[in-house]
């Protein structure tokens, strides 16, 4: 079983030289952390910035340079700023080739949930819903479940929608899967982690082609 | 030179009323108009329907318009890090609009560049299209989303010069762009106002035709919602 940087480290092998790539709040932002150094990735944020770095040195922060999550952070040599209209012709327009982001549900069709909760949670949809409606490749990074342990891999979701259809590929603490024409299908598992034990917290459609290798970790 | 410049931010918000629809600047707290902000408080004017993508927190930026619940309704697509507007969202004194960022932000530049609507894809299939037009190009739907129409936008940039040209620093730049010339009148706050011609005609980011009235705020408190830093080795 994965743990929260577990999953990053794997779904930054899913990042490939030349990509731009936003990162969503929460797992998908340490995904930067495990990015190897070998290959040219420049990290998006959606308000306004492209070749974000690092956390700035302690008494270096510059209220003016955020990120999404509104943390500090610094630029790296290329960088950009930009307007907010034109982050996201950069997102819509399908310039950002990779959109990593978190999820509550996501159902057996791509259909994805992560903006409310009704009458618990109204923090509102921000980017996620221009993002995953135009990303050509979307990676979500979640807990394959829900801290009453039940299936966030579903056959329906059953919270309000982010997008329809849109989901390819998930990293869970447990697995890798691919959305498919009749529903999950399992490339890998985790370390330590059988394939009877992923089918028990996977309530949407799971197809299992053969042999499922164990995720390469190093 | 066509100046708009005017002395103090009571006379760059003149004309300001009961029930209008303002435009707000900003991420969070970044680069949002706090000297605008201030002055809304201090007129009391109520009734207002707020566009901004965020709502502030509790004690700064928009948070201090709701404190004294002179917003009937907010337009907006994040809105968390803020109790007093959670309260007053659930108790139904505020009406709230969550509105997808991308599309927020086309609202905005739809509505500065002449186009009454256009179509996205963002929140097809979701309830935000609910009502709403929708259609398919090239084998993928679109929703049709409408401009915005307000009666001020409220903008902050660092430096400006006296015929309304404006430069933005870092991320604080944000919706700021977007909003100017898409209200009636752009009101534009600045860290530094320069004299006409002291600023490079090539590195103007807004042009000063999309503002109304400029003028240079004093003392910003530019607050870190996140301070996120890196031990030095």
């Amino acid at each position: 079983m994965l743990d929260k940087n577990g999953i990053a480290k794997r779904i930054a092998q899913e990042v490939k030289d030349g990509y731009y790539v936003n990162l969503g709040i929460g797992i998908p932002t340490l995904v930067a952390n495990f990015v190897r150094d070998d290959i040219s990735v420049e990290f998006q944020s959606e308000n306004g910035v492209l070749g974000m770095g690092p956390f700035p040195f302690e008494g270096d922060e510059d209220a003016d340079i955020i990120n999404a999550g509104k943390q500090t952070i610094t630029t790296l040599p290329g960088a950009s700023f930009f307007d907010s209209a034109t982050s996201f012709s950069m997102i819509r327009g399908q310039h950002v080739d990779l959109t990593i982001l978190g999820a509550m549900e996501v159902a057996e069709n791509g259909d994805i949930a992560n903006w409310k909760i009704p009458g618990k949670m109204v923090k509102g949809m921000g980017g996620a819903m221009d993002l995953v409606s135009s990303a050509e490749h979307i990676i979500v990074a979640m807990m394959h479940t829900n801290r009453a342990g039940q299936s966030k891999l579903l056959k329906n979701c059953s919270l309000p929608l982010t997008g329809v259809k849109c989901v390819k590929k998930i990293v869970t603490n447990m697995a890798v899967l691919e959305v498919g024409p009749k529903g999950f299908i399992l490339l890998e598992r985790a370390p330590g982690v059988s394939v009877e034990e992923i089918k028990a917290v996977t309530e949407g459609n799971l197809i299992i082609n053969g042999n499922i290798p164990e995720m390469k970790m190093s | 030179m066509i100046r708009k410049t005017v002395p103090s931010v009571e006379e760059a918000l003149k004309g300001v009323k009961e029930g209008m629809t303002f435009m707000l600047g900003g991420f969070g707290l970044c680069g949002i108009p706090e000297k605008a902000i201030a002055e809304l408080v201090r007129l009391g004017v109520k009734d207002i329907t707020c566009i901004s993508n965020n709502a502030g927190v509790d004690d700064f930026g928009l948070g201090l318009l709701l404190q004294k619940h002179q917003i009937k309704k907010m337009i907006s697509s994040y809105v968390g890090e803020n109790d007093e507007f959670e309260r007053q969202m659930l108790s139904g004194e505020l009406e709230v609009e969550l509105t997808p960022q991308g599309t927020l932000a086309e609202k905005c530049r739809a509505a500065q560049g002449g186009f009454p609507a256009f179509f996205t894809p963002a929140g097809y299939g979701t309830e935000v299209a609910e009502g709403k037009e929708t259609r398919e190009f090239n084998g993928k739907m679109y929703v049709l989303e409408e401009a915005f129409k307000a009666d001020f936008a409220f903008v902050k940039a660092w430096k400006g010069d006296e015929a309304g040209n404006l430069i933005f620093k870092g991320t604080a730049r944000n919706f700021n762009p977007c909003m100017c010339g898409a209200a009636k009148v752009t009101v534009a706050e600045v860290e530094e106002l320069h004299p006409a011609g002291s600023l490079d005609p090539n590195q103007i980011h807004v042009p000063g035709i999309f503002v109304q009235r400029i003028f240079q705020g004093e003392g910003y408190e530019k607050r870190i919602e996140q301070r996120t830093v890196r031990k030095r080795d």
